[in-house]
């Protein structure tokens, strides 16, 4: 398996971190190819069934990012997620899953730089864990 | 206490403050009790309250009541400890109006765990039991056998620090003021001890039991959804079939889906046919809360729940920094 790469789906919000991944790219800066972008409205859209279902399906890891604390688009709507994150993420790992998979970062528009870097440390992270086996179907 | 217990909602019918009072009455087996839904006075004679009354009766507010609720009528619950706190939930979320409620709390001293029961006779069949301070004598056609009440009260009594009604309006006796001296989180940390992989082999073997009868969400107070997420087709979320990661994930959420709102009643873990340990989840999602938000589900009218409200200079470990 040493030409493994890790799957990552990367949940950005609208406003801010999908704006960040955006400059990101303008910037031309590097980062690792290995996330699937999906670009919600808020960081308070995010689901748990949506992280649930991305492991479901195969992915090594989920990152969600969304706008610094108080610059929400939405003025309220990612202090809601975080009350989320602050749940779904210990609860993850009380039942075994490796804490590294679920990630969750602050990107704002202008930080493209950071994104790349985000980006790398949970790939990286991810490459140290390894292949997902559980929580997928038909494994 | 059954007799003040039955005068007592006497008087509310007789005052007229009350259309219907939900109260529990004598199952048609042993160690068990069914809901009785009292609409006039004669009724009330069958009225009881012991350790067998295990049903949390707060649901029907929400799900059978429901129309009873819409039109405003005045409904009483007899509740005990949990059950006081599933209705305050319903008064903070709006379910139902504190003025068309009225809670008739009665002292808990926890209910049986029938399962836990009948595997100390043996699955012999009971006929009866009686209640002796900490012990309960269990009575059989050719046995009889006396059990710590402790050890076969059901998980959630176990680690219940709210016997008694943080609100109410009527009390049969005197609330007790001082909290049980309880480790409530006590499973939790011993769980969080395992390693990761432990503790996956551990959820899976347990949860490889379920056979998604949804037993657990259609008793659960807290679960009043119209549509269920996993009823839905359109999108369909999760599959429906007993697939250990469709399983998981099914009652991962559901447990999100409480999360903050959980009174931790136990009534899923009763009503669970394969005997699933569902309270530990809902356990670690409650210890979470109050650790970080200082929040507990159904002690407060006049606090939001914890996922429905936020502070802006919160602890955010959790997040890549």
């Amino acid at each position: 398996m040493s030409d493994w790469q890790p799957k990552i789906l990367a949940i950005l919000c609208n406003w801010c971190s999908y704006a960040g991944a955006d400059l990101a790219g303008v910037s031309r800066l590097q980062y690792p190819p290995n996330i699937r972008v999906v670009r919600i409205p808020c960081s308070g859209r995010v689901d748990p069934l949506f992280i649930m279902k991305a492991f479901q399906t195969g992915y090594d890891g989920v990152l969600v990012s969304g706008c610094h604390p108080g610059d929400c688009h939405y003025l309220s709507g990612n202090y809601f997620a975080r009350r989320k994150f602050a749940v779904i993420k210990p609860l993850m790992e009380f039942i075994g899953l490796e804490p590294d998979r679920l990630q969750f970062s602050w990107v704002s528009a202008g930080e493209g730089e950071r994104f790349s870097e985000v980006v790398t440390k949970v790939t990286k992270d991810i490459q140290k864990i390894g292949p997902i086996t559980k929580m997928v179907k038909g494994v | 206490m059954v007799k003040e217990l039955q005068e007592k909602v006497k008087q509310l019918f007789k005052d007229k403050k009350v259309d219907m009072v939900i109260g529990w009455r004598k199952g048609s087996l042993p160690l068990s009790s069914s809901p009785l839904f009292i609409n006039k006075i004669e009724d009330v004679d069958n009225l009881i309250f012991d350790e067998t009354c295990q049903n949390n009766l707060a649901v029907y507010i929400t799900k059978d009541k429901r129309r009873l609720v819409k039109d405003g009528k005045k409904i009483g619950v007899i509740v005990k400890g949990c059950d006081a706190r599933s209705l305050v939930l319903y008064c903070v979320e709006k379910q139902i109006k504190r003025e068309n409620l009225v809670i008739i709390g009665v002292p808990c001293k926890g209910v049986f765990d029938k399962r836990k029961v009948m595997e100390q006779v043996d699955n012999k069949e009971v006929l009866g039991f009686s209640v002796n301070g900490k012990e309960v004598t269990i009575k059989g056609q050719e046995f009889e056998k006396t059990l710590d009440k402790f050890e076969i009260a059901s998980d959630s009594c176990q680690s219940c620090v709210y016997p008694d009604a943080p609100v109410f309006d009527e009390f049969i006796t005197e609330p007790r003021k001082e909290k049980p001296d309880i480790d409530e989180f006590a499973k939790v940390d011993k769980f969080e001890e395992l390693s990761l992989d432990d503790r996956w082999k551990k959820i899976t073997d347990e949860y490889s039991k379920c056979v998604r009868c949804y037993a657990c969400r259609n008793v659960c107070p807290s679960c009043y959804c119209n549509v269920c997420f996993v009823d839905q087709n359109d999108p369909q979320w999760i599959g429906k079939s007993p697939e250990i990661t469709d399983t998981i994930i099914f009652h991962l959420i559901r447990n999100l889906h409480v999360a903050g709102r959980c009174v931790e009643c136990g009534a899923c873990a009763r009503a669970c046919p394969e005997g699933i340990d569902l309270l530990l989840l809902n356990k670690k999602i409650t210890k979470e809360i109050k650790e970080r938000f200082g929040y507990t589900a159904g002690i407060n009218i006049d606090e939001k729940p914890a996922m429905q409200s936020y502070c802006e200079n919160e602890k955010q470990d959790f997040i890549m920094g």
